[in-house]
């Protein structure tokens, strides 16, 4: 009811109208934005909302897809305050920042460094004399380069250096930084900040550049809750370090669920654009058909359908496991730490990536006005794909989530069995005492069932994870160094824990299927799970194969029953996506409005550009007449 | 060896020095890049002359493209028109003629973005469809930019599909004149580029009705717009699209007719005829229409889709070598992220694959030149190659370019995101071409027919005795076949002969599957066109292997070209390889499937694959710095030849407006709101 209320407040508040982003200039996207976020603390303000969960609620109204400058003021200022600060901090920062008298930001990554966070070169060295700690950028890398909300919004930051006291350097601290005046907003002395400029995507944001030169803070700006330094400059040293991974965790999890929905975004535009057109004739004579009905359609489209469908699960599951898990950290039992980390870096590589290509698909499918902003499908993108390189480039989380099945491997092989999502590394038939042939292995893998696929996908990651773990092993023998072995393997590497993370999806599909009740909800999920793991095996192909996991005449099979299926899901595909249940204004897409009203409000959406605006524009007088030579 | 002259032209203090991580990369040559540019070039007299075109360009401030990336889509617009301009008063002055190389190296200077490329797009559609009078009269109106003229096919409603299109030109007799008409709002032109704020006239496609019958798409040269004040015309309404993924630059438009007349001459009659009675003549097949097509696909690939591959690859690797991520060695500093294996994945197979494509363009153009005057002749056998060809390639050149462009960005990590890498710039830009010009698709099945054809004709072919020969590019098609891969180690994988096989045997099982199904499907009662649809993935998996095919002979084929360049040879040769062993292990199910390869073999593939990657390694840079792009033109924060990254991104983003023009949101809210909640605390 509650909620029902906060979103009557905002839908009948003209404050809260949406205009179109699309017709604006970076700047006046980044103005609307901050008019927005003040608007919003404002009207919570004025609502009396201050309990964290309607905080959430109001927002997710309000913002729509927004992205908001502020943003990182809750969602990453105050949270590392409150891991890292002592009770003390808290206290003397807490209320000023929740109030938005200081508005925070974080800042961490620098020019030249990104997810290696050791070779950060900020240094924050410790003064005794005054008691203060000395801030520098010694190097153009050093420069802080892409936190959010730095550029212009914030008046403080949260700055992670290398702690230097008594000559010897500790590695990196978090500190509270003061970058703007309060009252003029004017950058410190011994500051020099601005934004970073243009993007493909987030014209909002704006993300920035922080340099510091002697810039000094006092003692007590350092977030001592864990490590310490004392006045005379002595270093206390933190009693755990295994905390700092739950933040990356819950991050890092909280992204599947992006994926998933961004996922959905682009499949609800481009299905439902897909039942709208028409193109060409399949039979001579007759109108011209839906393009939905082309089967190459249904094949770039219904695989994305169902892998929608699959992200969400998973990212269900990535957020029930994280909570679960950090109970049991809240117990002191850090067991199950280490694999929810190298699973959430996987999942978040191996979703981002798959969502990052499908919504291309999804846009391309929608041909040329795919590529309007009419569609929404480039914004969707743009701000989709760099998920693929923020907390944790891709491909290191991979090679993350490698090293936990490596050292699995190895575990398995000096005797010890894995549990949790690795224990088919168990089964390996090298781990047998008593060598079996293949035989074990289920001899036929039934195409029409889910688990038995789910079978199949078990047996490719096993295989991959064991060849990445051999050829490790030899390149082990023959290099100088781990680290260059690990190098030269790194490809297969990320082979085996793109295998381990796609085993993970279609098992999580699989088992999600008995839980669903409805029955004929129950059948169209089954489909769709199907085609999912149908559709990875035919683009695998190469890896079922070479592992003996299925045969050709198999895989020719599964090529046929893709195609059945195509039909199948057919005359659900608009359904399915209507049940995302995504508000035309979310979607914010002239493409995918949930009436199929497409052609009308495309042509009155263009007639709202600038470039509109006269009907004659203004550099045909400056250039192209003068370039006409006189008739 | 120093940085040329020509290089370092940005002026900036630091860029005086080359860094010394991409200098170390240059100081040992395995091959001459100069030479490598040349061929690259077709020349060593074009290298000198883009490169003077190029000093010319860019000493021009009004040419440079600085700012693009701060510039709202009015703006750009602007800047694109105030170029065109300037370049044609440059040209004007040197002398430089329409369709010269010298225009063609001025256009490549500044990446192409200048306004009214359409133009030029009508022109050639204008020779190839237009009557000798009709050429006579518009080409020089056009040359002088006495009109300014773009390309209207595309409907609000309708793309690839021609027959689709609903503009009508229906004839009246009594007044001798056309009456073009959009009768609905999905018959909207939509999509013409220069369109929008631009164009004085337009090349309007539409369904021509004469005497009552409808004879098919033509074209027709529309005025739209006033010569004198630029005002639409009486029945014309006409605008901007509004904003794109990218193409801020240009002005693509939409255009409704109401009832327009136009004279009977402004119909491009080489090939048909409306005699003044109304009678409808025809002079040629009308498949011709298709001709002013494949001309734009074969110069949008080599012109606009290849340049952008090879600059993402550029900079991509030329940061890969600045950038240092995690250490290698325990001892060692952090190393240079090119070093690091999974980068090599990423980026090579990319360079590779944009130098297979322009010797693969390159051929396709000759190609076309040599039959392009046969079929102007109205000898027409060479067209359905001709077209499939350019269908194909068009499609599978702009998908691997636009997947590999986002890959160069994605692998620059956070720094490619940004617009001052030019990355995003490259990718919104190259992505269109999958769906402009034919949605690739449709024209992977354009080419799927053309394949069925010519199986079903060797297939003839060999039961009866008389040899008919196949096309070209399909002769492989009556070739003897092996049923297995005769490689028995790694290095056997990198025989030319060897891997060109391979994919011919995929290519061929693939089509002959194809069709096999589609004729099974007809035999249980399925009509073609029922059965066609159920088949059509399994055509477009065969027109892609094909065309892989052809890109990897063609390939090996510019290669044995080369013998007289030993050094050069050699390191294209590793490109080829790579190139085809990259497209088996991605495509391995294809060949394990009949056991044209044995799991074992693919291992080798791989081993053979993996092993290129290091050697490549080593000239990289120079690869690159062999397509000789000039900074400006790259117009890249990472990508610069100097390597000096990081110093330019800190400069330019201090240009950004987001910086020099003040923070008026801070004055008109988060003051407000900072001040309100001070007096609450």
């Amino acid at each position: 009811r509650r909620r029902r209320e906060i979103e009557n407040l905002i839908l009948n508040d003209p404050d809260f109208q949406h205009e179109d982003l699309n017709f604006l200039s970076r700047s006046q996207r980044y103005e609307v934005a901050v008019k927005k976020s003040a608007s919003m603390v404002k009207k919570m303000r004025e609502f009396g909302i201050a309990d964290p969960e309607e905080i959430v609620w109001f927002k997710k109204i309000h913002l729509v897809n927004f992205v908001e400058p502020v943003s990182l003021n809750y969602s990453m200022f105050i949270p590392t305050l409150l891991n890292q600060g002592t009770t003390a901090q808290q206290e003397k920062w807490l209320l000023s920042c929740k109030g938005l008298e200081i508005i925070g930001t974080y800042a961490q990554t620098e020019m030249g460094h990104g997810t290696h966070l050791r070779g950060l070169e900020t240094t924050a060295t410790y003064d005794p004399e005054t008691q203060e700690f000395i801030l520098n950028s010694p190097t153009v890398t050093s420069i802080k380069w892409w936190p959010g909300g730095l550029g212009k919004t914030s008046n403080h930051a949260i700055v992670l250096a290398q702690l230097i006291t008594k000559g010897k350097c500790y590695g990196l601290h978090a500190f509270i930084v003061p970058i703007r005046e309060i009252g003029t907003h004017k950058p410190l002395p011994g500051i020099t900040v601005g934004d970073i400029g243009p993007k493909f995507g987030y014209d909002e944001m704006d993300n920035g550049y922080l340099k510091m030169d002697n810039y000094r803070i006092p003692r007590e700006n350092m977030l001592m809750k864990y490590a310490q330094v004392k006045p005379d400059g002595t270093y206390v040293k933190p009693v755990s370090n295994k905390l700092t991974y739950g933040t990356m965790v819950f991050v890092r999890s909280f992204l599947v669920g992006e994926a998933a929905r961004s996922l959905s975004k682009a499949c609800t535009i481009a299905i439902r654009y897909s039942a709208v057109r028409h193109q060409s004739e399949l039979k001579p004579g007759e109108p011209e058909p839906q393009i939905l009905d082309f089967q190459t359609q249904q094949y770039k489209l219904f695989p994305l359908l169902a892998t929608a469908y699959a992200f969400q699960f998973v990212g269900a599951y990535m957020k029930e496991t994280y909570h679960r898990i950090n109970e049991d950290i809240g117990q002191g039992d850090l067991s199950e730490l280490p694999e929810l980390h190298a699973l959430a870096a996987g999942m978040k590589a191996f979703t981002s990536w798959t969502t990052n290509a499908a919504i291309e698909a999804c846009r391309m499918a929608c041909g040329g006005h795919g590529y309007s902003h009419c569609s929404g499908l480039p914004n969707i993108y743009v701000n989709f794909t760099p998920t693929c390189t923020f907390e944790g480039e891709n491909t290191v989380m991979m090679l993350q989530t490698a090293r936990f099945l490596m050292k699995s491997y190895d575990q398995v092989h000096s005797g010890k069995l894995m549990c949790g999502m690795v224990s088919y590394l168990n089964d390996l038939p090298s781990q047998r005492i008593q060598p079996q042939q293949v035989a074990v292995w289920p001899t036929v893998v039934d195409i029409d069932s889910p688990d038995s696929l789910t079978e199949a996908y078990k047996l490719r990651a096993a295989r991959l994870v064991e060849i990445a773990a051999k050829n490790l092993q030899n390149e082990v023998i023959h290099r100088e160094s781990k680290e260059v072995a690990w190098n030269l393997t790194s490809i297969d590497l990320v082979r085996a824990s793109e295998a381990h993370c796609h085993y993970v999806v279609v098992k999580l599909f699989s088992e999600k299927l008995p839980k669903i009740q409805d029955k004929s909800i129950h059948t169209v999920l089954k489909n769709l799970c199907l085609l999912y793991c149908l559709y990875g095996v035919s683009q695998k192909a190469g890896d079922f194969l070479q592992g003996g996991i299925m045969t050709e005449s198999q895989i020719t099979q599964v090529n046929q029953r893709i195609k059945e299926l195509l039909t199948v899901i057919r005359p659900d595909a608009v359904p399915l996506v209507d049940a995302f249940d995504f508000q035309d204004v979310t979607l914010g897409s002239v493409l995918g409005r949930y009436d199929g009203n497409v052609y009308e409000n495309l042509f009155e959406w263009a007639k709202k550009s600038p470039l509109n605006k006269a009907e004659v524009h203004e550099s045909y007088h400056k250039y192209l007449k003068p370039l006409q030579s006189k008739l | 060896m120093g940085s040329p002259v020509h290089r370092v032209s940005l002026g900036d203090t630091w860029s005086r020095q080359v860094h010394p991580d991409i200098e170390c990369e240059r100081n040992i040559q395995s091959f001459n890049v100069e030479r490598l540019t040349n061929i690259l070039d077709g020349g060593a007299e074009n290298t000198a002359l883009r490169r003077k075109v190029e000093s010319i360009i860019h000493s021009d401030p009004k040419c440079s493209l600085k700012d693009n990336y701060f510039m709202t889509q009015n703006e750009c617009y602007e800047a694109a028109v105030q170029r065109k301009f300037h370049i044609q008063t440059i040209a004007k002055c040197l002398g430089w003629s329409e369709n010269s190389p010298e225009l063609f190296y001025a256009y490549r200077a500044v990446s192409g973005e200048v306004a009214l490329n359409i133009h030029s797009l009508f022109l050639k559609a204008l020779r190839s469809l237009g009557s000798e009078e009709q050429i006579a009269k518009w080409a020089p109106l056009c040359n002088n930019v006495q009109i300014i003229t773009t390309y209207a096919q595309t409907e609000l409603g309708h793309g690839t599909y021609l027959q689709g299109l609903e503009t009508e030109a229906t004839y009246d007799a009594a007044t001798q004149e056309f009456v073009i008409h959009s009768p609905t709002v999905t018959a909207t032109k939509w999509w013409p580029g220069d369109l929008g704020r631009s164009a004085t006239h337009a090349l309007v496609q539409a369904q021509l009705i004469c005497s009552g019958a409808r004879q098919g798409m033509h074209a027709f040269i529309v005025p739209i717009r006033s010569l004198e004040d630029h005002t639409p015309l009486p029945g014309i309404t006409v605008g901007d699209i509004g904003p794109k993924m990218g193409f801020d630059y240009t002005d693509h438009g939409f255009l409704r007719l109401d009832h327009v007349r136009i004279p009977r001459d402004n119909m491009l009659s080489r090939f048909t005829q409306v005699l003044p009675d109304g009678t409808y003549l025809k002079l040629g097949k009308l498949q011709i229409n298709y001709l002013s097509m494949v001309i734009t696909r074969v110069n949008l690939l080599w012109g606009e889709v290849l340049p952008i591959l090879q600059k993402a690859c550029v900079i991509a690797i030329r940061y890969s070598v600045i950038r240092r991520q995690s250490c290698l060695r325990p001892s060692d500093p952090e190393a240079k992220v090119l070093d690091h294996q999974t980068q090599q994945q990423k980026l090579f197979p990319q360079l590779a694959t944009v130098y297979a494509f322009h010797f693969l363009t390159n051929n396709l153009l000759e190609f076309f030149h040599s039959s392009y005057d046969a079929i102007l002749n109205r000898d027409f056998s060479i067209l359905p190659e001709l077209h499939a060809l350019s269908a194909g390639i068009k499609a599978m050149v702009s998908d691997l370019c636009s997947w590999g462009t986002e890959l160069c960005c994605k692998a620059c990590g956070g720094h490619g995101y940004s617009k001052l890498s030019g990355l995003p710039s490259l990718v919104a830009r190259v992505t269109a071409a999958c769906t402009y010009e034919g949605d690739n698709t449709v024209l992977y099945l354009q080419m799927a027919r053309f394949l069925e054809k010519n199986y079903l004709l060797a297939q003839a072919s060999q039961d009866s005795t008389s040899q008919r020969s196949l096309p070209q590019s399909v002769a492989y098609l009556t070739a003897p076949d092996l049923a297995r891969c005769p490689a028995q180690k790694a290095a056997d994988f990198l025989h030319p002969q060897l891997y060109t096989t391979a994919w011919a045997h995929v290519a061929a099982r693939l089509i002959k599957d194809s069709v096999h199904h589609l004729q099974t499907l007809m035999q249980s009662g399925a009509d073609r066109y029922e059965a066609w649809n159920q088949t059509t993935v399994m055509h477009v998996q065969a027109a892609k292997a094909h065309c892989h095919y052809v890109s990897v002979k063609n390939f090996t084929e510019a290669l044995d070209k080369l013998e007289n360049e030993p050094a050069i040879q050699q390191v294209l040769k590793r490109l080829c390889d790579l190139y085809a062993l990259h497209g088996i292990l991605t495509n391995s199910g294809d060949f394990l499937h009949d056991g044209f390869l044995s799991g074992a073999q693919v291992d080798a593939v791989r081993t053979a694959y993996l092993d290129l990657l290091p050697v490549i390694r080593k000239d990289a840079i120079l690869l690159t710095d062999a397509f000789d792009f000039t900074d400006q033109s790259l117009n890249s924060a990472l990508g610069c030849y100097d390597g000096n990254v990081y110093e330019r991104l800190f400069e330019w983003a201090q240009r950004s407006p987001t910086n020099t023009q003040g923070n008026p949101a801070y004055e008109k809210y988060l003051r407000p709101l900072l001040q309100s909640s001070r007096a609450k605390l």
